[in-house]
């Protein structure tokens, strides 16, 4: 119990957890974050589209991600990513992916799932006589989106945007099943070496809340501050 | 491209010795769903009454009801996940937590499994039934004091049977975040759908039809749960009244 706790367990491993595991936890939030926003934003276009068949297509896209666990989805990627690599190629044999590396694409298109649904809101808050207007001027659609939509798209939607993140950053201790080596990942292998998995988890544990419990009053504030007044 | 496809794979024996890799995947589904039920009921129970708190006008309600909202809304769920399975254990009175180790296989992960997504899903739905109970009209208080009903009273006759009834799309949606959540549950050894289909994988070979049947079976519950709520919202809803948006973050 608390009595034979061993704080010297977290002292040890200090650097292998923050300067290994928390850098790759970190890199990968930031990496499927901007690729997520980046294709999300895209496909809320294509569901939005006039034109059917891209709406179509981006509407089962969403909808197949959004109903299959995260676990299965990283899985998925693990094992088919090598394959598709091939196909690019034109290689016979599944080609090498890192493991950092499949992870990434894993969450960026998994994430770009959800990024999607929150963009198309934030399309949609966007009065439609906005977009007539641009059209009117004279901008073609790329223009509108650029200039007029998408900023506004933007603004209102940060707040959901970034708690969205801080699910994203929560979520990527799920590469634990592929054996990485992420912020988790290093705790649990310092745990199960030293046999000290109650001080590692609990620390571990602690070390996520803090991050998300302020990036979560972070977001409240800056909800306030980026709120327009209508 | 030269995976071999073979999709008689479901109706070979699986080395387990219990039949066919599709009773395998059976099985998983079956811990799935018995996994993803029971943790929903602790998680409307327990989320309903931290919510109900969150709305009352008592102080100290709120902040408990705060406090466990941040806590576990905070938290990766692997992470708790652990807790449940290595870490409580250590802190229970010893003749128990030697009891909680020694349970039979499938206890050893499904209670703590169930546990984990019970209280983590529960934050969730509170969070709901505090929007829900909020997005009323403050005049419905108002009147059931009037009435001379007391606080509970008000609640339970006033309140609550319309506040469930307005987040129930929100609700379907947690529903169907704790059946997919329920794969996580593979890390502590439970053996529901995420991990048949990763045995089926690793024993026979054949990755792709195997995340191909989960995936086919995820979609299929997803239907069926959205068909079903679909139903329950026609005959429940209230005309005029839209639920309220919350965003808690997908995932």
């Amino acid at each position: 119990m608390l009595g034979n706790f061993d704080f010297n367990v977290i002292e040890r491993s200090w650097g292998y957890l923050f300067r290994e595991g928390m850098t790759f936890t970190l890199t990968l939030t930031a990496l499927a974050m901007t690729g997520g926003i980046f294709f999300g934003t895209l496909l809320a276009m294509m569901r939005l589209s006039s034109i059917k068949p891209l709406a179509w297509i981006a509407g089962v896209y969403v909808n197949l991600m959004r109903s299959i666990p995260l676990v299965l989805v990283i899985f998925w990627f693990y094992f088919l990513v090598p394959y598709i690599g091939a196909y690019l190629i034109g290689s016979s044999q599944p080609i090498k992916v890192g493991a950092f590396y499949s992870s990434v694409i894993t969450f960026t298109l998994f994430e770009a799932a959800y990024y999607c649904e929150i963009m198309r809101a934030g399309i949609q808050s966007v009065s439609r006589g906005q977009v007539s207007a641009g059209y009117a001027l004279g901008l073609d659609y790329w223009q509108v989106m650029a200039k007029v939509i998408l900023p506004q798209a933007f603004r209102n939607m940060i707040p959901i945007l970034l708690t969205q993140t801080i699910v994203l950053f929560q979520d990527t201790s799920l590469v634990y099943v592929l054996s990485i080596t992420d912020f988790l990942g290093a705790a649990s292998k310092v745990a199960q070496r030293d046999g000290r998995l109650v001080e590692m988890y609990i620390f571990a544990a602690l070390v996520y809340f803090v991050i998300c419990f302020g990036g979560s009053l972070l977001v409240k504030q800056l909800q306030k501050k980026v709120a327009i007044v209508r | 491209m030269n995976y071999h496809w073979n999709w008689r794979i479901f109706f070979e024996a699986s080395p387990d010795g219990h039949g066919t890799y599709l009773d395998t995947l059976i099985n998983g589904l079956g811990f799935t769903l018995v996994t993803a039920l029971s943790a929903w009921i602790m998680a409307l129970v327990i989320g309903s009454i931290i919510g109900v708190m969150r709305t009352t006008p008592n102080k100290w309600a709120v902040r408990f009801g705060n406090a466990y909202v941040e806590l576990f809304r905070n938290i990766p769920l692997l992470v708790q996940m652990f807790l449940w399975f290595f870490v409580l254990p250590e802190f229970l009175p010893k003749s128990m937590g030697t009891a909680m180790k020694q349970m039979t296989p499938p206890w050893a992960s499904l209670v703590p499994a169930v546990l984990c997504l019970g209280f983590f899903t529960a934050a969730r739905v509170a969070e709901q039934v505090r929007a829900g109970i909020q997005a009323l009209p403050r005049g419905q208080n108002m009147a059931g004091t009037a009435l001379g009903l007391t606080v509970p009273q008000t609640y339970r006759y006033v309140l609550l049977p319309m506040a469930f009834r307005i987040i129930l799309p929100p609700l379907t949606s947690e529903f169907m975040n704790i059946i997919k959540n329920s794969s996580v549950a593979l890390t502590i050894g439970l053996v529901e759908l995420t991990a048949a289909a990763r045995s089926i994988q690793e024993f026979s070979f054949q990755v792709f039809e195997a995340f191909t049947a989960a995936t086919i079976v995820y979609i299929c519950i997803n239907v069926i749960v959205v068909l079903g709520m679909r139903f329950l919202e026609r005959r429940v809803q209230i005309p005029g009244f839209v639920g309220p948006s919350v965003n808690t973050g997908a995932h």
